[in-house]
């Protein structure tokens, strides 16, 4: 057997800012797909048929696409189109958020459906107007079935960026490229970032349980 | 105090209420029973356009709701409605589930709508529930807190939606008690139920409807003892 992590250890710092790099572009990502995806929830949940069609569609293509696919196009395609040199960090942002706000859209539109319809028409007898009703009676409750899936979809983008490392983005990922090509060795770097991610991954599903459990208390 | 007018409403190709005209006086309590599926509860759920009517009008006080126009939240808040299966906002403490709508909606200060939530409790005898969540009642208490949600906004006419019918047989008579006490408040009411001593007892009238029309109307004696058709006799004769 072949193994040497002693070699790896002076690349140590390099992958470790490599996590902050990954973080940085992750928590962007999130912040804009989770906005974005809500406002998309809003059109679906809404009665404007054109425009749920057009977020059904733009949902569609996203899921219906690979991820890779629509990274690259955004990478190459928007500075061929348009001239602008897109940076690999704007990029993976504008890919990821894209992406993930698609799914978003339908995982709080699901959470909103799934509430009981009799909640709705309670508050419609009691003459409750349609804002103070989503946001004190329907949303508090779609909460509990919304919360847990985002924590998933966060989980699942952060393992999925390392895919920018196509695009020579500095990520976590391609950092082990990086060490490896520098020292003739894959397995070392790759074990050490895989376990990076790990931690990552356990942290997020650790707060994610930590707020169901709060979700549930409120019962 | 509520006028209907040649009712109609089709769910797709079934026609759920045929050609419906009738009234409700203010005061009076209407018990509406008949068979499943005969279009009792859309036709109560019309009352309140929580059921678009297809075609057809119902004017409360005096407007139009199938005017798209009407502020239809307006006369929402002067028709109560209790549901079969309560629909209590779960999140909510009972005393919140009380006071959310008249404090939202009529813009009342917390003080009063706590006053008159605790009022309202006292009334159907839940006075100790104030802090609990609906999760924690049996399906009695979650019916009377749904009543008292409903009065809450003090409304003209209170509807009913098959009160009873998802309680426990043990459970259906402190359910009842509140809504005979309501009754006899003098609450115009709308009660489609399956309690037949209870729309004997309580009802000024008796509305009886069998595949989307209204096929018998009267009062309860004369509803019960000799009804004027077939359809109601065999009816009676199953349930009673």
């Amino acid at each position: 057997m072949n193994l040497d992590f002693s070699q790896i250890v002076p690349y140590i710092p390099f992958m470790l800012e490599g996590v902050w790099v990954t973080l940085q572009f992750v928590i962007l990502a999130i912040i804009f797909g989770f906005i974005l995806g809500s406002l998309i929830a809003l059109v679906k949940i809404s009665r404007f048929t054109l425009l749920k069609w057009l977020a059904d569609f733009y949902t569609s293509i996203f899921r219906g696409t690979p991820l890779i696919l629509q990274l690259l196009l955004i990478y190459y395609a928007v500075p061929q189109l348009t001239g602008y040199d897109i940076s690999p960090f704007l990029s993976a942002i504008l890919t990821f958020g894209l992406n993930s706000s698609a799914y978003v859209s339908e995982i709080i539109r699901a959470g909103i459906q799934a509430v009981d319809k009799g909640q709705r028409e309670a508050a419609e007898a009691l003459g409750i107007p349609y804002r103070p009703m989503m946001i004190k009676i329907i949303l508090p409750q779609a909460m509990k079935n919304i919360l847990p899936a985002l924590m998933n979809e966060f989980i699942t983008l952060t393992k999925e960026s390392a895919l920018v490392s196509v695009i020579s983005y500095l990520d976590l990922m391609r950092r082990a490229q990086v060490v490896s090509s520098d020292i003739y060795r894959s397995f070392e770097p790759l074990i050490f970032v895989g376990l990076l991610y790990y931690a990552m991954v356990m942290i997020l599903t650790l707060i994610g349980k930590y707020v169901e459990r709060r979700m549930r208390a409120s019962d | 105090m509520i006028n209907v007018e040649k009712l109609h409403k089709s769910f797709g190709d079934t026609e759920v209420l045929q050609d419906i005209n009738t009234s409700i006086e203010r005061g009076e309590v209407v018990t509406i029973i008949g068979p499943s599926g005969s279009g009792k509860s859309t036709f109560l759920r019309c009352l309140n356009l929580l059921e678009q009517p297809t075609s057809g009008q119902v004017f409360v006080n005096g407007e139009d709701l199938t005017n798209p126009h009407v502020n239809i939240l307006n006369i929402r808040q002067q028709i109560g409605m209790v549901f079969q299966h309560f629909h209590l906002f779960p999140h909510m403490n009972v005393l919140d589930n009380l006071t959310y709508a008249p404090m939202t909606v009529k813009g009342e200060s917390k003080a009063e709508a706590n006053r008159k939530a605790e009022q309202l409790l006292s009334k159907v005898g839940l006075s100790e529930k104030v802090k609990a969540y609906p999760n924690s009642l049996s399906g009695g208490q979650k019916q009377r807190v749904a009543i008292a949600r409903a009065l809450a906004m003090e409304p003209d006419l209170m509807l009913f939606d098959e009160p009873t019918s998802a309680l426990d047989p043990e459970m259906v008579k402190e359910v009842l008690d509140v809504i005979k006490d309501l009754a006899y408040s003098g609450m115009t009411m709308a009660v489609v139920t399956h309690e037949m001593g209870f729309a004997k007892e309580v009802a000024d009238r008796i509305i009886f409807m069998d595949e989307g029309k209204i096929v018998e109307e009267s009062d309860p004696k004369s509803f019960f003892e000799k009804p004027k058709t077939e359809r109601a006799q065999s009816f009676l004769d199953k349930v009673l």
